[in-house]
């Protein structure tokens, strides 16, 4: 018998993120390898690009459409999801590890009792369900794990997998919901201005206590500006009162997963690596040659950070001239 | 109102960790544990409804070996009323434990239930949510503010790029984030005061594993990278690495 896999998708204002195409493109992968039959779930009101699924190689998109769901609601957004996976005998299930991936999977896994892989960082599809490798210990350890009992259900770290095109023809059915239980639900979303979030970026600079005062986060931003990235911080610079808990990273803060990463003025505490050590490449800026951030950095430059940094500011602008 | 708090007992993350030979676990030889980061931010919210309401009682819960009791004395001492461990040697699966926990809360009658959002050891950022569906409960992870009127909930839980405010209702369980609040210091009274009070043992069993740990491994070392030089002279090779070499730019 053909086995089935659900993709539960994530929609922010009404568009579908970046980070859910990566979990198409896995889903279509053991599509065509290991025969498995792969539907998209969608749930939200109008959604604007749910048809670019499909250019991730998956052609079922299931919509459930209400005005009432625009926004997330774990009571509802739960019975929909458990509702279509015991109708359609599904056999495993994939979401992003994200703040939505992270309240809905648990639930899900302890609902129907299917195993649970969360923040995996690769991912197999097996006659039995789902076998994983995951970081656990603050990143210190590789876990490698795997589901029993035929069913299972998997979380994805984002910016890990790459979302790679693969169009198909998209065949969207809109449904609507047979009930919507709103007792617990999102009223509003409060968000932070406007900046990109580092748990969304490809690149990000980082500062931390080597900053010295709040006043000197400009020279960070700057080259956050021109590279399109994110700021993040230490928690010694959240903790001081001169960045927001938002840009945190690490065990306390948020794990990211960038293409590049740029730390300047962080010694790389365990607490910190734990946040940002998966990322594709680390470029460290520090004064003290022996910070451990020297062991997991690609490049590094052994120097004072207030003199370097505006030349890197320059030497990018130079270069987004001359392309 | 009875409240429970879920606390674990893990390595410190200061620690170093090394594989034991069977590659399936740690070697704790040296290892230092401590009460999980996370749920010090559960427990100070369990205490302070407990500061603002008479007839509260704070429930500890812990499942695991009985070096759990150090963490759960840890907790009684910032003031928390009672302990319980569920004794249990094995390394049982996010659904398993919360299963545990789900029946020693049904017992306590307990309304509102705090974990962490995530256990700092195998960072499954499950069980808080598991135990609710297992009970029927409301729940609200990643909280980040928090406030209870009669039976009406509002909070507000950290998701990227800002924050979801949330209405929902009691019964409820909550996993904490950082920035829920600030918590205290166990006192010296408080400290003299959880040395004296028993932890109650009891020994339950959950179903069968859903989920199986095969083997642990050590991430490669990154191969030391490439120090570019020692100031601004650096930085147009830098730029030209990142570019040409690691195509990020
Ligand atoms: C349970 C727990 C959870 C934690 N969670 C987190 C977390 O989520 N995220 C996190 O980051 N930390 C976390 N920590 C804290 C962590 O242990 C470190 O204390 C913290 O990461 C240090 O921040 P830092 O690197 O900015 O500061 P420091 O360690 O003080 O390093 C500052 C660095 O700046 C360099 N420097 C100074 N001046 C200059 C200059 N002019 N130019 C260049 N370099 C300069 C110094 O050489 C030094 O290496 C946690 C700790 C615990 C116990
Ligand atoms: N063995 C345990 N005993 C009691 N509570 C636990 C245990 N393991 C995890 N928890 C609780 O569940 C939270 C999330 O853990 P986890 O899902 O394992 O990341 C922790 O912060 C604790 O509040």
């Amino acid at each position: 018998m053909i086995r089935k896999l659900l993709v539960v998708l994530e929609q922010r204002d009404s568009r579908i993120k970046k980070t859910s195409f990566e979990v198409c493109s896995i889903a279509a992968k053991f599509a065509a390898k290991n025969k498995v039959e792969v539907v998209a779930i969608a749930i939200g009101d109008e959604i604007t690009n749910l048809s670019a699924v499909s250019d991730y190689g998956i052609s079922s998109i299931i919509h459930v459409k209400h005005a009432g769901l625009a926004l997330y609601s774990s009571s509802a957004y739960k019975k929909i999801i458990l509702n279509y996976i015991n109708k359609n005998a599904i056999d495993y299930i994939l979401l992003t590890n994200t703040a939505f991936g992270r309240d809905i999977a648990p639930r899900i896994a302890a609902r129907l009792r299917f195993g649970l892989l969360s923040d995996c960082i690769s991912l197999e599809i097996t006659p039995t369900g789902f076998k994983a490798a995951r970081p656990i210990y603050s990143g210190k350890a590789i876990q490698e794990i795997e589901t029993i009992g035929n069913k299972g259900i998997a979380t994805i770290r984002a910016n890990v997998f790459p979302a790679a095109i693969q169009s198909v023809s998209a065949n969207i059915m809109v449904q609507k919901p047979e009930l919507i239980d709103l007792s617990n639900r999102t009223v509003e979303i409060i968000k932070s201005d406007g900046k990109i979030d580092v748990s969304e970026a490809d690149i990000i600079i980082s500062g931390g206590r080597g900053m010295k005062g709040p006043e000197n986060f400009h020279l960070i931003e700057d080259v956050a500006a021109i590279l399109g990235g994110a700021l993040g911080a230490s928690r010694a610079a959240v903790d001081a009162g001169w960045r927001s808990h938002s840009e945190q990273i690490g065990q306390t803060g948020k794990t990211v997963s960038p293409s590049l990463y740029i730390a300047c003025g962080i010694s790389g505490s365990v607490q910190h690596l734990a946040g940002m050590s998966t990322s594709k490449y680390i470029v460290a800026i520090n004064k003290d040659k022996d910070a451990p951030i020297f062991s997991v950095a690609d490049y590094g430059i052994t120097g004072d950070l207030f003199e370097i940094l505006p030349v890197l500011t320059d030497e990018i602008k130079k270069l987004n001239n001359r392309f | 109102m009875n409240i429970a708090v879920c606390v674990n007992h893990v390595p410190d993350t200061a620690s170093k960790i090394k594989l034991d030979s069977s590659n399936t676990s740690i070697d704790y030889t040296g290892v230092s544990w401590i009460l999980n980061p996370f749920d010090e931010f559960a427990i100070e919210e369990a205490l302070r409804f407990k500061d603002n309401s008479s007839g509260t009682v704070v429930y500890i819960l812990s499942a695991g070996k009985d070096e759990a009791k150090e963490t759960i004395r840890r907790a009684l001492s910032m003031g928390a009323d009672e302990g319980i461990l569920i004794k249990n040697d094995l390394a049982l699966d996010s659904l398993s434990i919360s299963e545990l926990l789900a029946m020693q809360i049904k017992e306590l009658n307990c309304e509102v239930v705090f974990c962490g959002k995530q256990s700092v050891d195998y960072d499954n950022t499950s069980i808080g949510l598991m135990i609710a569906e297992i009970i029927d409960y409301n729940a609200i992870s990643d909280c980040v503010t928090l406030s209870i009127e009669g039976s009406t909930v509002k909070a507000e839980r950290e998701i990227e790029g800002g924050r979801e405010i949330i209405e929902t209702s009691l019964p409820l369980v909550v996993t904490a984030q950082k920035g829920l609040n600030v918590p205290r210091y166990a006192s010296l009274k408080g400290i003299i005061a959880a040395k004296k009070k028993n932890i109650k043992e009891v020994t339950l069993t959950s179903s069968t594993s859903t989920v199986k740990y095969n083997s642990l491994s050590i991430p490669n070392a990154k191969n030391p990278g490439r120090v570019l030089g020692s100031d601004s002279g650096a930085v147009r090779e830098l730029v030209r690495l990142l570019r040409e070499e690691a195509k990020v730019l």
